[in-house]
Formats: C-alpha cells, structure tokens, sequence
C-alpha cells in the first residue's frame, strides 16, 4: 500500500520536475494556443485555413529562428544581429534578380551570390564579437541596427538598373517593397504541394528546413560541433582541453550569419515579396523569442527547441487575429503578440540560472 | 627635451583618443555646414530650440550611468508617462502653463511605478542592464498601446472626439497640442539679434543641471557611484545595493516623464503611438556623441552632445540633397550615424572593461608570484 502511494508521489514529482523544466510562460502559451484552436471553430474559423496557415507561416520563419542556434551554442548568445545575415542574403537576392534569373534558379542564385557576402560579413561580426565576450548581446543588437541603415542609404545609390526592383521614374534606387513572382516566389511552397481539402502543406519549404536542421544537427555532432557546445558551456574549461575558442566562436557567427541569409530568401519565397529598407530592423526579436518560447536559454538552444518555438509563436501570431476578431470584434493580437514576444526575451534574460556564464 | 616630446605628444594621442566621436563630429560638422548652405542664423536658431527642447531628456540618462547601470533605454517609459499625462490634460481641456505643470505632475506618479518596475526587472538581470532595459522599453510600448488603444475611452473616460477614433475608444494616432505649444518657451522668451532664446525653458534645465551637481554630493548620491564603481564592496560597506540601483531608474524615469513634457510641449503635436519609441535611441546617441561612455557622463557632455547631434541633424538631410541629389540619403545618413555611434561606444566601453580585468588578473599574478617567492 505504502509502497503504491510512494510511486505515487514519484509520479507526481516527476511530473512536478517536468513542469518545471517546461517552463511556465511556456505552458501559458502552449495552453492559450490550445485554447485559440478549440474556440476557432465557434468564431467561423475554418479549422483546415488555421493549420495550413499555422503551418505555412511556420516554413517560412523556421530557417530565421535555426539561425540562432550555432551562436548560442558557442556562448554568444542570442543573436539580436540576425539582421546581419538578412542583408548578406537581400544582396543575395537582388543581384541574382538584377543579373537576369529567373524561376528556381534565381533562388539557387540568390544563396550562391549570398554566401560571400555572409561569409565575409560574418567574419567580420565574429571577430568584433570576439573582442568583446560578455556584451554580446547590446552590441549585436547595435551592430545590426548601424549594418541596416548603412544599407538603407546602399539600396538607394547602388546601381540597380532591372526595373522589377527600381524605381521608374527616378532611375535610382530599390523600390521598399516588390513582388517575386516572376523570380522565386514560392519556388520551395509549390514544391511537391500536398493539398487535402482545404488543408494545404508546402511540403518543398518544409523539406528545406529539414535538410538544413538535419545538417546543423549531424554538424553538432561533429568533433567541431561538440568543440562548440563545450566552448558555449564553458570556455575556460574549453581552453583549457586545447580548443581554439575564437575560431569556434568565429565558425559560430559565420554559420549563424549564412543560415540567416538563407532563412530570409525562404521567407521571402514564401511571403512573395522582397523589402528592403527599413524591414530587416524588425526581424530579430521575433526571431528570439520564437526560440525562446521553444525553450531555449541564452546558452542551450536544440533543433526541437526550433520547431516548437516557431510553431508556438508562429501559432499565436495567426490564430490570435482570427479568433479575437471572430469574438468579440477586437484585434488586439499585434499588442498581444508584442507583450508576449519581449516578455518571453526579458524572462530568458532575469533567469537567474543564466547569468553564471 | 626629446623625453619632454614623447609625453606630449602621447598625451595628444591619448586626447585624440578618448575625445574621437566628438572629433569626428565637428569635422563632419565643419565640412556639412559650407555644402548645405544654411545662413548661420538659422543654424544658432535651430541650435537653441533643440538645445531647449532635448537637454532635459539627456539629462535624465545620467544617474543610471552614475550608480553602474550603463544607458538607461528605459527612459522611454518616462517619455510614455508623461505621453498619458498629455493626452489627460488636452482631453480635459487644461491649455498653457497650468497644463504643462498638471501634465508634469500626473507624469510622475506613473513614472514612479514604471520606474519601480523596471528597477526591479535589472535587478534580476545584473549585468545586462542595457539589453534588459532596451527589451523592457519595447515591452512597455506594447502595454502602452493596451492602454492608450483599448482602455482609453472604454475604461478610461475620454470625452472629446478630438481626441478619441470615430469607434468609441483608443486614441488618435496624432494629439493637437497647439494650445500648449511653446507655452513654457515662450515665458520670458528673449531677441538677441534674430536669435530667440526661450529664458524660462533654459533656466529650468540649469536649475536641473544644479540639482544633480547638488545631488552627486548627498548620501544618496555617494551610495550610487559607490555602488557603480563595485556593488560587493558598496554591500560589504553597508549599502543597500538593490534599493540604491532602483531609486536611480526610478528618478531617471521621472526626469524622463518631465523632459518629455518640454520636448512635447516645444513640438507641439503628438504623434500617440511613434513619439516615444526613438526618442531613447536619439538621446543616448547625442550624449554619446557629446563624448559620455557607458560608465562616464558629465553635464558636459550632455550639452556639447546636443549641440552637435542636433546640427548634424540639422545638416545632413541638405548635404545628402547636395550631394547625392536625394534627400533621403541625409535622412537615413542620420539615422545611419546615431546607430553607429552607439555601436561604437559601446564596443570602447566593452574593450575597456576587458582590458581592465585582464590588467587585474596580471596584478593578481604578480602577487602571487611575489607571495609564493
């Protein structure tokens, strides 16, 4: 009898500790997304539209939210200069554009003509963030900040000439906004489409991600990989096993830099649309705290953290309009979705588990 | 003799060194005034207004920098506050002197309990006071926006349509303050020659300067740089660290909540839901610019900030048009520089502080070996 009540309390316990580790703004969130899926039906809501748009916005975040991981690995923490990386991959995208192809091969392009630029930017990033271990995170933010609006003035005075892209009248200068349909747009999506009634899957996007998660997966398992994570839980002791830290943190920023080149031309093929200009200021923090409220911390992000942490955040982001609007004739789910995004990043940030870096 | 050169000499450098962002500043400054063409009295009317409008906000960062908490992007919640305070007063329809000190006074309540908040948030994350305080500032704009778009006019009563969207609650996207515009400059305003001065606005902003002088010197003050320089030797000397780091970001917010009023005040108008969320970044960048670091800043430097933060503004929307025959390359120019201003500071700061501890483990070393011999 004893014995049963004791397993009992075990059980219990065990279930306490997961609870724990889950984490509690996880829990709320993951509880509110359910929620939103039981009432969607009531407002109208098509339950099929829900999840295909769930799962469409999800294909085109995932690549941006992977990119955080290789830095947070190696100990430079969340990667508030995504943008770094955006505007490696927006080059990438509007030269393969300007140079005259079209249709997937302008994608394969756009990530060839991509690459140096993330290469050279990403070296460039990792060395400044080398110089100042421990601020990592104000300074990326920064740095992203001053690469943007240095380009904001680039999009206008570089030559561009194709007229998809620049502007008619005054010769000059990238329009803010321009569609890709004649280019990639939706050359990963309309890849192998399932469609099942109204549930539609974009089976190429996903497929991509998955070939990229599953390559930054095997690489952590690497003997560099594992260099990396020793180095992201310790570097001292990483130091002292005889490992170069700077070139790991260095690999680190490069490949976070190129994976968030590459995520923004998929979120690109999907959204159907290139912006330039101001666009890429506001592309970090939705970035952060998806991968975050997947249960990652400063220092310890997975691939699983990735996938539920895009399809929660992603999840909150499409549903919330429908089913606010559909209830009580309210879209308050811009101002929800700004509360609970920086909130999730200030929680990460006053756990006190992770200030002992 | 030649001895006598090198420290000279070095000491130049070192000058060069630790003056480089305000130096850089005036020769763009210099060489952006003859482009744009402005005549100088237009500049020194531009330079006063600013000066006027901003220098109170600047000098709401210092006291966080004092106590060790590095740029406090949570001013911005002062900015909010007082943004309330704003749109109660017009809807209440109190104009002139008497509804800038009622706004300045209903700030500051808000801005207490906004400032608590954050205070205790940076509490929890020492360390990273900067990053925390930059993501409390974007939090608090999404509450402001539950606040000023849905509570308003539903909870909170608002009468006038001016004020309130044509739905029944939440603000409009723009507050006229015509009728308080310039009322607090406009008090004892003086023509020197075409210049005009606004005496009572500049008086405020000395008497400030006056009282944080006053203020570095009382207890409260001494406890802050005490616990700037070490907070465990601040504690182990009695000091009640959290209390001391909290009332510094409470009064940094309430200056804050009254500078926004002047700044506002000078504007004129409201945009309710973008006023607050740059004016952080801008203040940080000018008293960067006027030669302040992370863990450093004057009275000084607030104002020698201003002025050549401002003139660049001023400038380089016309020099990007002379130059580059767009206009908007001077406007993303600006914005380009605040950025990278900020950026450098902060990577100086960073470096320094690397350099100083690796300096103290060398020490450290030293007397180890000194100890072990």
């Amino acid at each position: 009898m004893s014995e049963v009540k004791e397993m009992k309390r075990t059980f219990i316990d065990e279930v306490r500790e997961k609870l724990k580790s889950f984490g509690l703004p996880r829990l709320i969130i993951t509880a509110f997304l359910l929620l939103m899926f039981i009432i969607a039906p009531f407002t109208g809501a098509n339950f099929w539209v829900q999840i295909t748009n769930v799962i469409n916005r999800f294909s085109w975040n995932a690549v941006l939210v992977l990119a955080m991981v290789p830095m947070v690995h190696s100990g430079c923490g969340l990667n508030f200069g995504l943008p770094v990386g955006i505007i490696a991959g927006l080059l990438g995208a509007t030269l393969s554009i300007e140079w005259g192809f079209t249709g997937p091969l302008s994608f394969v392009m756009a990530i060839v003509i991509a690459t140096p630029f993330a290469l050279l930017f990403g070296l460039a990033y990792g060395w400044l963030l080398n110089k100042i271990k421990g601020g990592e995170m104000m300074i990326a933010t920064y740095v992203g900040f001053s690469v943007v609006s240095f380009f904001c003035m680039m999009w206008l005075v570089l030559p561009y000439k194709k007229p998809d892209m620049a502007w008619g009248f005054e010769g000059t200068g990238l329009r803010t906004t321009f569609p890709i349909d004649k280019y990639y747009g939706g050359v990963l999506s309309n890849f192998l489409r399932i469609q099942i009634g109204r549930l539609v899957i974009p089976t190429g996007a996903l497929l991509f991600f998955a070939l990229l998660a599953l390559m930054i997966w095997a690489f952590l398992h690497t003997k560099t990989g594992t260099a990396m994570t020793a180095v992201g839980s310790n570097a001292t002791f990483a130091r002292a096993a005889g490992i170069n830290v700077d070139r790991i943190r260095m690999l680190s920023v490069v490949m976070s830099t190129w994976l968030a080149a590459v995520g923004i031309l998929v979120y690109e093929q999907g959204f159907g649309f290139v912006q330039l200009y101001n666009a890429p200021f506001n592309m970090a923090l939705p970035a952060v705290s998806a991968i975050l409220i997947g249960g990652a911390t400063a220092n310890k992000a997975s691939i699983t953290n990735v996938i539920i942490g895009t399809i929660l955040f992603q999840g909150m982001v499409t549903m919330t309009p429908t089913v606010m609007n559909g209830l009580i004739n309210l879209d308050i789910s811009e101002v929800l979705r700004v509360i609970v995004s920086n909130g999730m990043i200030l929680y990460a940030l006053t756990r006190k588990t992770e200030a002992t870096r | 003799m030649n001895n006598k050169n090198k420290t000279a000499s070095s000491k130049l450098l070192n000058f060069l060194g630790n003056n480089a962002v305000p130096i850089m500043f005036i020769i763009i400054i210099a060489l952006c005034i003859p482009i744009s063409g402005f005549s100088s009295l237009f500049l020194l009317n531009e330079i006063v207004t600013r000066l006027s409008r901003n220098a109170f906000l600047i000098l709401s960062l210092l006291i966080p920098i004092m106590a060790g908490m590095g740029l406090n992007f949570g001013m911005t919640l002062g900015a909010m506050a007082a943004e309330i305070a704003l749109i109660l007063t017009s809807d209440w329809q109190i104009w002139g002197i008497p509804g800038i000190v009622l706004a300045m006074i209903m700030s500051i309540p808000i801005s207490i309990v906004l400032g608590l908040l954050c205070g205790k948030i940076l509490n929890a994350a020492k360390g990273r006071e900067m990053i925390t305080s930059y993501i409390i500032s974007f939090f608090m704009n999404g509450v402001y926006q539950l606040v000023v778009l849905y509570m308003m006019g539903s909870i909170i009563p608002i009468v006038h349509t001016t004020i309130k969207l044509p739905r029944g609650y939440g603000v409009r996207a723009s507050v006229d303050l015509t009728r308080i515009r310039k009322a607090l400059d406009n008090v004892l305003s003086v023509n020197v020659g075409g210049v005009i001065i606004p005496v009572l606005t500049l008086l405020i902003i000395a008497l400030m300067c006056l009282i944080i002088v006053w203020f570095r010197r009382t207890k409260l003050g001494q406890d802050m740089r005490a616990v700037g320089l070490d907070m465990e030797v601040a504690r182990a000397a009695g000091i009640d660290v959290e209390r001391t780091r909290i009332i510094s970001i409470v009064i940094s917010t309430v200056l804050a909540g009254i500078g926004m009023v002047i700044y506002l005040q000078n504007m004129g108008d409201m945009a309710t839901y973008s006023s607050h969320s740059q004016i952080g970044m801008f203040c940080i960048a000018a008293l960067l610019v006027g030669g302040a670091s992370v863990d450093k800043a004057s009275i000084g430097n607030v104002f020698l900030g201003v002025i050549l933060f401002h003139t660049m503004f001023i400038l380089a929307p016309k020099a990007g048009a002379v130059i580059a025959g767009n206009e908007v390359i001077g406007e993303y120019f600006r914005v380009f520089v605040s950025y990278g201003v900020i950026t450098i500071a902060l990577v100086m700061y960073e470096t320094k502080k690397r350099r100083a501890k690796a300096g103290m483990g060398a020490q450290l070393a030293a007397a180890q070996q000194e100890g072990e011999r």
